[in-house]
């Protein structure tokens, strides 16, 4: 069987912060991680690898130093990397991202393919099920478990609001993991070994025959048109006083607020 | 487009640098230059103290706007049951297709003419529904195609849809079918004056930082959107409509749903639908101290709330996380009691309309949000509020 797994590399969103006066980024000093979704990704190609056999495919999109990203999914036991990289997919938005990651797939083949439920930078959801939709193959999103893998179908368990959906589907297939699917193994000694030797495929626009008007910022329908930081509440303000004092201020407040 | 330094007016401050996310700008020869790993972003343009960055037009860029008409709200159901976020989608779209003068549909799949009906009275002028087995249960090829057959024979300007685990997975197939644009996760919606484009902001990095998106050039423009950010409209019950069954002949599916397993946890549901919630962090310090927030949300007639800080410390199961990772609330009272305030907290909260903080630390990020701020102990304020709410009630 045929695995691909898509990965993206993220700056840690937690340390990514906007500075109100000039509504620029602050990053100094934020790690390129992979995306955390994508590692249960990579795992549960792994597992199905174990269980039917075949082979792990990692793909991702992104600048050159994203090959650092493809190493570490090679320690984990992933067989083959490949690095979409080209000038041409700069600024892609999903849209754009989705059509490129299908035409390297459409290049790859692939019977299942894995993606992180989103990406911790942008968190839309969007990237997996256009690229399933790019390559008119069914898709099932957040999934927490996989029931059953055969070399024609698939049975699943999507997470809802209130439960969840036991899904079969045919293959070939997009899935798009939650992280209650796995734990993500560590890296072994030999994986690490393998990561340093591994040789990385680069693939560029050409390579998987991509329509120019298609891709990157071209290609893409979405535009940001500018960013800002979070707004504060306006009408706040603190209650002073004695803690006493402080207490009857506020349930006076919840009684003119008609919350009693 | 692309990003260019103007060499005469670069000085080789370095100030751009620490701007871009992606390392793209290096200093060569004492001038700054972009270099491939550009993503054009845009968010070097206004830091320059010089106005030595710019971006460059390429004849290539300019598009032909596409055409259309009408605001479009995809309503979803589950097992008869219509969502909640389809009624404040109504009441969004009815405020944004009066500003462009233009009529609300709404699209149901799975429901009868009296779930259609339903939507009218919320605010919809006119309801296309499809009550055919095979979008009765929801999978996603069959209601990515038939909403796509949908939009395309009628053209609409704007689509909305919920931010559901239902909404946010099939729409993106639409808007690749249709090879236009999709705003993920929208937590504000408005007009452009001047172009009249979707304004779309949505949270990124986390809820770090907040975007607007545009989709200047292709139609529609759609967008999912979060339940409950938005206000739902005016029911009305002798509200009139037109109500279209719309069929779905050549519709398949590869997917299908053996089984559905509800596990309805009853606090998640009551948080959600909640008019008051007792939220607790960090500070709350351990079992013992959710206990007294208990307490007091019982006093309140509230739910129990907590940050993600205390259900990784285990002091309380994780259905009552509010926040990225948890539920996102919007109740009329909002107590957050030793919650120092992380963004990633914030963006599930801060809809709620009044927002009490009480925190020990005056420097808490929470205070920003906090309607009222009381900096203080919460093990001595906590108990005093409880007692003095009940003796108010006379309990």
């Amino acid at each position: 069987m045929k695995i691909v797994v898509c990965v993206k590399q993220v700056p840690d969103t937690a340390e990514v912060r906007i500075n109100p006066e000039t509504n620029t980024l602050i990053r100094d000093g934020v790690q390129s991680i992979i995306n955390p979704y994508d590692m249960h990704a990579v795992e549960a190609g792994l597992q199905i690898r174990e269980k039917v056999g075949g082979t792990v495919t990692v793909v991702t999109m992104g600048p050159p130093q994203a090959e650092t990203a493809l190493r570490e999914t090679i320690s984990m036991g992933a067989d083959n990397a490949v690095l979409l990289t080209d000038r041409a997919f700069a600024g892609s938005d999903t849209w754009a991202t989705a059509y490129a990651l299908s035409r390297a797939i459409e290049y790859l083949g692939a019977d299942v393919i894995l993606c992180g439920k989103q990406a911790i930078d942008g968190d839309t959801a969007q990237v997996g099920p256009e690229i399933a939709e790019f390559l008119d193959i069914p898709h099932v999103a957040y999934i927490r478990k996989i029931d059953d893998v055969q070399n024609d179908r698939i049975v699943v368990q999507r997470l809802m609001d209130d439960g969840f959906d036991v899904i079969e589907s045919s293959l070939p297939v997009l899935l798009t993991v939650v992280r209650e699917l796995n734990v993500p193994r560590m890296p072994s000694l030999k994986g690490k070994m393998a990561a340093k030797k591994a040789e990385i495929k680069k693939l560029s626009a050409a390579d998987i025959k991509a329509e120019e008007n298609k891709l990157g910022l071209k290609g893409s329908p979405t535009q940001v048109r500018n960013i800002f930081a979070p707004d504060a509440k306006k009408d706040r303000r603190m209650v002073e006083g004695t803690t006493t004092e402080k207490v009857e201020a506020i349930v006076k407040e919840f009684v003119g607020l008609k919350c009693l | 487009m692309f990003i260019r330094v103007i060499k005469d007016k670069c000085t080789g401050c370095e100030t751009c640098l620490s701007s871009c996310p992606y390392d793209a700008i290096v200093i060569k020869d004492g001038k700054a230059e972009i270099t491939e790993l550009c993503q054009l972003c845009r968010s070097c343009l206004t830091v320059c103290p010089e106005g030595a960055i710019t971006e460059v037009e390429e004849e290539s860029d300019k598009k032909e706007k596409g055409q259309g008409s009408g605001l479009w709200v995809f309503a979803e159901q589950r097992e008869g049951v219509i969502a909640g976020v389809s009624f404040e989608l109504l009441g969004a779209g009815r405020r944004l297709a009066d500003i462009l003068g233009t009529k609300v549909s709404a699209v149901l799949f799975g429901y009868s003419e009296t779930g259609a009906d339903e939507l009218i009275k919320w605010g919809a002028d006119r309801v296309y529904y499809c009550s055919e087995e095979i979008v009765k249960n929801f999978n996603d090829e069959p209601y990515a195609a038939l909403l796509s057959d949908l939009i395309a024979l009628h053209k609409p300007e704007i689509v909305l849809a919920g931010a559901t685990p239902i909404g946010r997975s099939f729409i993106p197939r639409v808007a690749a079918r249709l090879g236009t644009g999709l705003t993920a996760d929208c937590t504000a919606l408005d007009i452009d004056a001047e172009t009249k484009n979707l304004l779309q902001v949505r949270p990124a990095f986390g809820g770090n930082i907040m975007a607007t998106i545009l989709c200047p050039h292709t139609r529609p423009q759609m967008a999912t959107v979060r339940p409950r950010v938005m206000k739902r409209g005016e029911y009305d019950a002798s509200r009139k409509g037109e109500i279209i069954k719309v069929g779905a002949d050549d519709i398949r599916s590869r997917t299908r749903v053996i089984e559905t397993v509800k596990e309805v946890s009853e606090v998640a549901v009551n948080l959600q639908e909640a008019n008051i919630i007792v939220a607790g962090g960090r500070g709350v310090g351990g079992e013992k101290g959710f206990q007294m927030l208990y307490e007091l949300a019982e006093a309140l007639g509230g739910c129990v709330g907590a940050s993600r800080a205390a259900v990784d410390e285990g002091w309380i199961p994780y259905r009552h996380q509010i926040g990225q990772t948890g539920k996102t609330v919007g109740p009329k009272l909002y107590i957050a009691c030793g919650i120092s305030g992380a963004v990633q907290h914030l963006v599930g909260m801060q809809s709620s309309d009044i927002i009490v903080a009480i925190n020990k630390n005056p420097e808490a990020p929470i205070f920003s949000v906090a309607n009222y701020g009381i900096v203080g102990d919460i093990f001595e304020i906590v108990p005093m509020l409880t007692k003095k709410i009940k003796e108010m009630r006379g309990v």
